[in-house]
């Protein structure tokens, strides 16, 4: 591949652009695991947009490689027209984990990118100062990161961004590590700056799993599918600024991405109606919580039947663990999901109303049909001697589908329920799945 | 980088303004340099083979000689923070060099210290004839052993824990490798290498004092210093002289801990990574000091000027990714070829050492050695065992006290630093004294100065123990065995094995001075590896001397691989308390 490509014609209004942008993960098969599959993008010069999509559908990943941060495996990330191979002058980063320093006062945080540039001491100065105070942290500039809470921390990790004054602002769910309240008074300060002209920042991309995040500031919504990473959908958000949260056209944009997210589209579901392989994801949801939702769905005032963002708001869950479990109930087939409602299927019902002895068998029963890992360790266990076998020896069969690391998070999560189950039992110290019941 | 590491910078003028400290600060400064200059001279005068620097026993010239202690101590940290350095970023930095680098430094860990003086003397005279600078260099090169090792690991795993999220934020606000490296990476791991530095230097006082007496091809050098003293004390049986010595040692050791350690590791507490502020420690009196005596805010302004310069030169330097961006199958291949040359490089290695020994020593002997090696490991296990048996309960019953243990915990540290063989003449004196077998009573001289840190850790650990779970057991009635089988044991079980661990290394070296003690005309004589390594070297019969030494490493390395490895992925697997 040449090492720069000028596209004047391709992206010309564009600030930051992907083209046919591929990223694959070593696994035990030789092709590795697809998780960005040929994903063109362009941010627009003076918009806001707003990445969406479940845990793993790689829009992380998507993110760091605009950023220059990881190398994809095809295609190649731009901006203003020029080939980034690594993190570019003009492109800034605010990490979910803050990545302060902890050595240096938040002074000295936001003055690192100017130092690293080479700016002289008094200019340096003059900037951080004036970042520290559009940010609204007066007064904390010799302040250590663990001093601060995390709201101011964060404030922090924006000053330390629009101190280089960047083009492109990439925000890396930024507010989800703060509470509610925090996080929305930060969001809206950031929109502030924003809407009027602050900031000489041309172009925003936020990569989040709250639809409320999105919507608020977003001028287009790009909604993820996975496995692998692809666009699915483009929304714009043709809302004034700044936005109520209670508009109805607000709440209707919120209702639809939601139904984008928890149905299936075209190519997945086609896949879907085939039975899931051994390498399925299946998601790490636990047991305790998914009881919970089905008791809490069976009763009143859902009956049965619930709107998804709704129910995230009442029952005190974030959009992510929400999705998982809808995702696992279908899976199951406990529920079913569509349009941005949750409907519980009679299994679920029956489930919800049953005994804990019962409800063990109904899952036993659920977790051996819809899940072919599961029913494949039953069966080796069953066929072997002595109704034993190594973990080892599943963990590589998964490393053929999934990454090291996933690969044992899959095992954990079949473990899990397969000792709710009763299905069989592990014993972590020698790594050895058996059917003893101890 | 001084400024940035937050010692204190103000513009010029009110720097100017001299505070009250300066009246303390000034005549510490000009005292320690003048003190050094006369050290630094001493080390180089001229000396020739068989010529004896005469050691007077007299009190008085005890201050000279520490300070000669305490100059080679200071050198010896100086090169082993610079190779620890350079060592651990090269392992950290790149894959290849990591194959071999690391595990030469596991086995040169388990090398026993005072084994290197032993192979490197004669080499290091020959680098200085006709100056005493070579003898000062062997002795210098073995406390540098017996620290660099161990800092160098710390290092090397700090570098590597360094957390993605601020590497990605380095390469995002587009730091160099250089400026990475001394904004992110030394800050990431100071307060563990400050702290593995206090370690070090504990164990170093011991090899100090035994590296100051060196005896080469039969004859003996002895530099000025206490461990010289305390060996003319022995030849003449002067007990008081060696009370004279460990006074000043206590002297020098706490020093040492009031102003380098107790300032460091205050001022390393901003580097830790942690979320929350933790307990703030009460500055120590040495460290206010630097941060109020204007006089060392000029040393500080120095080092942001250096610091300034450095990194404006880096920024000239080609930036590493884009050298490193070749192509992926020519980089597989470059690591086969380089798995090869390694591989290649340690067969060539083995057939020469079986050369080697058959050619100068027989396989009988190696045996021999072998046998020994397996009684001087007898005497580490039953020791270690006898140790845990006697500081496991005391130290449990420190550590459910804590405001004794917080009392006590220094005191303990300080035994530990304590080198042990300043009190061997005591025991070995008791020994002739009143008969008693050399076999037996030699052995506990090796857990001496060891046995501390299994006391240390075992405080540790059961101050570590949430309160939850003792007010669970008594609230449950579990009490005597079953308390201490279901609660306590396991509780402290990876703060013991990491006690134990340093315990029974430090006593694999130390039983080279231990196993063979002389009081005066009278020399006592334990079997066992130790002795035999000892007495070669007096003979210096060097291929004994590297069988002896090579064979004692691989007690270690195997001991370590086979019992200390796995219980400690035991406990970091199961038994951690996070």
């Amino acid at each position: 591949m040449p090492a720069e490509i000028t596209f004047a014609a391709d992206v010309g209004t564009g600030l930051v652009a992907a083209h046919q942008v591929c990223k694959t993960y070593a696994t035990g098969e030789a092709a590795g695991r697809l998780v960005l599959d040929h994903i063109d993008f362009t941010l627009k010069e003076g918009e806001i947009v707003a990445i969406l999509g479940k845990s793993g559908s790689g829009k992380s990943t998507f993110l760091r490689i605009l950023a220059g941060l990881t190398e994809p495996s095809e295609g190649f990330a731009s901006y203003r027209g020029r080939r980034i191979d690594d993190p570019v002058n003009g492109v800034a980063m605010v990490f979910q984990s803050f990545a302060l320093f902890p050595w240096l006062t938040v002074l000295g945080n936001v003055e690192l990118g100017l130092e690293a540039q080479g700016v002289p001491l008094d200019e340096r100065h003059r900037r951080a100062i004036a970042a520290i105070d559009l940010i609204g942290l007066d007064g904390f500039e010799s302040a250590y990161p663990k001093e601060l809470s995390g709201g101011m921390r964060q404030r922090v990790g924006f000053a330390r961004a629009l101190v280089v004054n960047p083009d492109v602002l990439l925000l890396d769910e930024p507010f989800s590590q703060l509470d509610v309240l925090t996080a929305e008074t930060l969001r809206g300060d950031v929109e502030d700056l924003w809407r009027d002209r602050r900031v000489p920042t041309k172009g925003i991309i936020l990569v989040s799993h709250n639809i409320e995040d999105a919507v608020f500031l977003a001028d287009r919504i790009i909604v993820f599918g996975s496995d692998p990473g692809c666009i699915r959908a483009d929304i714009p958000v043709p809302l004034p600024r700044p936005r109520d949260q209670t508009n109805p056209i607000f709440r209707s944009l919120v209702d639809q991405v939601y139904a984008l997210l928890t149905t299936v589209p075209g190519t997945e579901a086609k896949r879907r109606a085939e039975p899931i392989g051994l390498g399925y994801r299946i998601p790490d949801a636990s047991i305790q919580q998914l009881t919970g939702l089905l008791e809490a769905l069976s009763q009143p005032p859902y009956e049965g039947r619930a709107d998804l963002p709704k129910l995230a708001e009442s029952e005190h869950l974030s959009t992510d663990d929400l999705m998982v479990m809808v995702e696992t109930l279908q899976l199951l087939g406990f529920a079913q999901a569509g349009g941005g409602d949750i409907e519980v299927l009679p299994a679920g019902r029956t489930f919800a109303a049953a005994d804990l002895q019962h409800r063990k068998q109904i899952f036993n029963d659920h977790m051996r049909r819809a899940v072919p890992l599961a029913a494949h360790i039953r069966r080796v266990l069953d066929e072997r001697p002595g109704h034993s076998a190594p973990e080892g020896r599943f963990l590589a069969e998964l490393e053929d589908y999934l990454s090291e690391k996933e690969a044992r998070q899959v095992f954990e999560t079949v473990i899990n329920w397969g000792r709710y189950a009763e299905l069989f039992a592990y014993d972590i110290d020698s790594g050895v799945l058996s059917l003893e019941n101890p | 980088m001084a400024e940035r590491w937050g010692l204190p910078i103000v513009a010029w003028p009110s720097r100017l303004r001299p505070s009250v400290w300066d009246g303390i600060a000034l005549p510490l400064v000009f005292g320690g340099l003048i003190l050094l200059a006369w050290a630094s001279h001493q080390m180089s005068q001229p000396f020739h083979a068989g010529q004896q620097l005469p050691i007077s026993l007299d009190p008085r010239f005890l201050p000279a000689y520490a300070l000669r202690t305490v100059m080679r101590m200071a050198l010896a940290l100086v090169a082993s923070l610079i190779f620890s350095i350079v060592y651990a970023a090269i392992a950290a930095k790149s894959k290849r060099a990591e194959k071999l680098l690391i595990p030469i430094l596991d086995v040169l860990q388990s090398v026993p210290i005072l084994g290197f003086l032993s192979i490197t003397v004669t080499g290091f005279i020959a680098l200085f004839p006709g100056s005493l600078l070579g003898y000062e260099c062997a002795a210098i090169f073995a406390i540098f052993t017996s620290q660099a090792w161990n800092m160098t690991f710390s290092l090397y795993q700090s570098f590597l824990g360094v957390p993605h999220d601020l590497r990605e934020a380095a390469r995002m606000y587009h730091l160099s490798p250089w400026n990475s490296f001394w904004q992110l990476e030394m800050p990431f791991a100071l307060p563990q290498l400050v702290w593995n530095m206090m370690m070090s230097v504990s164990g170093g006082w011991f090899f100090v004092v035994a590296s100051e007496a060196i005896s080469v091809n039969g004859e003996n050098v002895l530099l000025p210093g206490i461990g010289s003293y305390i060996s003319v004390a022995i030849d003449q049986r002067d007990l008081s002289a060696v009370g004279y010595a460990i006074l000043a040692m206590l002297v020098l050791i706490l020093i040492y801990d009031q102003l380098l350690f107790r300032p460091l590791l205050a001022w390393v507490q901003r580097f830790k990574v942690e979320t929350i502020v933790g307990d703030e420690i009460e500055p120590p009196w040495f460290l206010v000091m630097m941060q109020r005596a204007r006089i060392f805010h000029g040393v500080a302004w120095l080092f942001s000027l250096m610091a300034l310069v450095s990194s404006r030169a880096a920024q000239r330097l080609p930036s590493l990714p884009s050298v490193a961006r070749r192509s992926r199958r020519f980089g597989r291949a470059l690591d086969v070829a380089w798995v090869v040359v390694l591989l290649g490089g340690s067969a060539v290695a083995l057939i020469e050492i079986a050369h080697f020994v058959r050619a100068e020593v027989g396989w009988t002997e190696v045996g021999h050695v072998f046998v020994l090696g397996a009684i001087t490991l007898l005497r580490v296990v039953v020791l270690i065992a006898l140790a845990a048996l006697v500081w496991v309960p005391i130290g449990v019953w420190i550590g459910l006290r804590p405001r004794l243990a917080r009392r006590i915990q220094p005191v303990i540290q300080f035994l530990a630093a304590f080198p042990a063989n300043l009190f061997f003449p005591i025991v070995v004196s008791l020994i002739v004294a009143y008969r008693l077998t050399p076999e037996i009573w030699l052995s506990p001289l090796m857990i001496l100065g060891t046995q501390w840190y299994i006391l240390f850790n075992v405080i540790a650990g059961t101050l570590a123990l949430p309160n939850d779970y003792l007010l669970v057991a008594g609230n449950l009635g579990v009490r005597n065995w079953l308390w201490w089988r279901r609660l306590i044991l396991p509780g402290i079980f990876p703060a013991f094995v990491t006690g134990a661990v340093t315990a029974s290394g430090g006593s694999w070296n130390a039983s080279i001075v231990s196993e063979i003690a002389r009081w005066g005309d009278t020399t006592l004589r334990a079997t066992g590896i130790g002795a035999y390594i000892a007495t070669e070297t007096e003979k210096g019969d060097f291929p004994r001397i590297a069988l002896g030494i090579t064979v004692l490493c691989l007690y270690v390395l195997v001991f370590n691989r086979l019992v200390w490895r796995r219980l400690y992925q035991l406990a970091e697997e199961r038994l951690r308390l996070d």
